[in-house]
């Protein structure tokens, strides 16, 4: 208990994170309604007068898609950033044992895929291939591998440096051997750290897009599109406007601290 | 030091050239042609094949990418689908909705983040530091689009003092453009200044125990004067990169602040375009998008040698 006190930044992530995973786990099962019924006569309730959290435009529960929105939100966040961790992760430690002309034009290219925001990627390929959550993924994906790329190479060369990579190089060991028992296992935290810090923009990206109508298709409940459908009730219904956004920024702060915490707990000499 | 800017600049175009070509072929690779894109799938293979013509889209993929890319050089971006006109035209119209935007964010941002980093960094761990701490965390998690509904919830149809969408226009006075531009760029600046903050609040800390901030108080000068004078200035340059990394998040928040506020801006013309299926509007808005992060990049890069005159004595 008290090493949590001590880290008040890392404990309030993890209660946060834990929350959120579990309402989204909860989801799965039960809701308090479910989250697609519709009660026109229950229509555009405030919090308490019907359900916990109110009523939608169609009477649908709000607390109901809130839980649904939070599993949809949080799997297609952990899929795009798995994607995303382990292409840009082995780009990034295969390019830090090739080094050479490779690791410019490789990272050139991550510069220019860095360009493109993930908002506009998801636009050209939604006009493409169609939108919905595997155009939401890929795209996500796409923007998180030259995040990975660049802070996994950064990463790995360090360790390149060390003493203990220089003995394996006398000893024979080859540079995939090498990466494979020496590199990635030490910057396994540091990767554990990206990966939860990007979830988070994970979530704020995946929120954008379900609210320009680009990510999972109706009826599914996302945060995006609550926020989407409350804008034409925000004078009778602010709630609808307040409660998804809510839910967006506790879940993201809520892993932007957790990644902050766990840095510092997993790297204590990198405090800055 | 020109020879620095030079070859900085070399980079810049191979950098566009490649984002275009990139772009370009993965545009050929995805699934189904702008043509069948556009005429949907109820369209006759006759109408389809003329389509394809008329666009060109029968050549090789090469000779469209060259003859593209001439037509940029010239300014010609090829014509919207759907309004029937040519693009460079519409993406000039809706860049004065746009670029006002995202400078009005950007001062704002600024304005707001660097005072509040400063006053961190001075007293560490005192009230200041704590609160502009939560401020940053919570300003990092909201989303912008967000922040805009409750912008118009409290300012638009609560107490009725800004309006809540829409634009006038410049022809209609300054006034009323900048008053319709406002709440968006808060809505874009929040998020912004929550990441210059802590930035600025870092460099400061760290440039404050450097030794010619000492020499500075020692010599007698006070705080105040050695803060502003010596150590802020010297702490901006991991600002103004960061200033540069958010400048593709800041664009990602102004196409979704402007359909938050119905901007008509470029964020909105690649989201009308997106559900009108003018595939042309979208590569050419995306292709200027990427372009203007590349040379925001480039600009960063330059911005440094004036910042920070060690770099350009640097120069070899």
């Amino acid at each position: 208990m008290s090493f949590l006190l001590r880290r008040p930044i890392f404990s309030i992530g993890l209660v946060i994170t834990l929350t959120l995973v579990a309402i989204a786990l909860v989801s799965l099962v039960w809701t308090p309604l479910p989250p697609t019924k519709m009660q026109i006569v229950h229509r555009l309730k405030p919090p308490m007068a019907q359900g916990l959290l109110g009523t939608d435009q169609f009477g649908r529960d709000v607390a109901s898609m809130l839980m649904v929105g939070a599993w949809n939100s949080l799997s297609t966040s952990l899929l795009a950033v798995a994607i995303g961790a382990t292409l840009g992760t082995g780009v990034g430690v295969i390019v830090a044992a090739i080094r050479g002309l490779t690791e410019s034009v490789v990272m050139r290219i991550c510069d220019i895929i860095f360009a493109v925001p993930p908002i506009l990627s998801a636009m050209l390929l939604g006009a493409f291939i169609g939108s919905g959550r595997f155009t939401a993924i890929i795209a996500i994906a796409v923007f998180m591998v030259p995040v990975f790329a660049r802070l996994m190479l950064g990463a790995a060369q360090q360790i390149w440096t060390r003493d203990y990579v220089t003995a394996a190089i006398g000893m024979g060991r080859n540079r995939a051997k090498i990466t494979i028992v020496h590199v990635l296992p030490n910057i396994a935290n540091q990767i554990i750290v990206q990966v939860t810090i990007q979830l988070g923009l994970a979530i704020l990206t995946e929120a954008g897009l379900s609210f320009l109508g680009l990510g999972m298709p109706p009826p599914a409940p996302t945060w995006g599109r609550m926020l989407s459908d409350a804008q034409t009730f925000l004078g009778q219904a602010p709630w609808l406007a307040l409660l998804p956004g809510l839910a967006i920024a506790l879940a993201v702060m809520g892993l932007n601290m957790l990644g902050d915490g766990l840095r510092d707990l997993l790297d204590p000499r990198d405090q800055s | 030091m020109i020879a620095l800017i030079f070859r900085r600049f070399a980079g810049l175009i191979v950098t566009l050239l490649l984002v275009s070509a990139i772009i370009f072929a993965v545009m050929d690779l995805l699934p189904g042609d702008p043509a069948s894109v556009i005429l949907g799938t109820s369209a006759s293979p006759d109408t389809l094949a003329a389509l394809q013509k008329e666009m060109g889209l029968d050549r090789p993929l090469v000779v469209r990418y060259v003859a593209w890319l001439g037509g940029v050089l010239q300014g010609d971006l090829g014509r919207s689908y759907t309004y029937g006109v040519p693009v460079a035209g519409l993406i000039a119209e809706r860049l004065a909705v746009t670029v006002p935007l995202a400078l009005m964010a950007v001062v704002l941002s600024i304005a707001l983040a660097i005072p509040l980093g400063v006053q961190a960094a001075r007293h560490q761990n005192g009230a200041w530091d704590v609160f502009s701490g939560l401020f940053s965390h919570v300003s990092i998690a909201v989303p912008a689009f967000w922040v805009g509904l409750l912008l118009i919830i409290l300012f638009s149809t609560t107490l009725g003092w800004l309006p809540a969408g829409g634009f006038p226009g410049w022809d209609a006075g300054a006034a009323e453009s900048f008053k319709a531009l406002f709440l968006p760029a808060v809505a874009l600046a929040l998020p912004q200044a929550g990441v210059l903050m802590r930035v600025t609040r870092s460099a400061v800390l760290e440039v404050m125990n450097e030794d010619f901030v000492r020499t500075a108080r020692a010599k007698g000068l006070s705080e105040q004067t050695a803060l502003w004078r010596h150590a802020v200035p010297n702490a901006l340059i991991p600002v103004v990169t960061m200033l540069g990394l958010q400048f593709t998040f800041l664009i990602a928040g102004a196409v979704l602040v402007e359909n938050v506020f119905n901007l008509p801006g470029l964020g909105r013309l690649a989201y009308q375009a997106l559900s009108q299926r003018d595939v042309v509007v979208m590569q050419d808005v995306v292709l200027f998008f990427s372009g203007l992060v590349i040379l925001m990049n480039f600009l960063v890069d330059l911005a440094y040698l004036v910042i920070d005159p060690r770099l350009r004595a640097g120069v070899r």
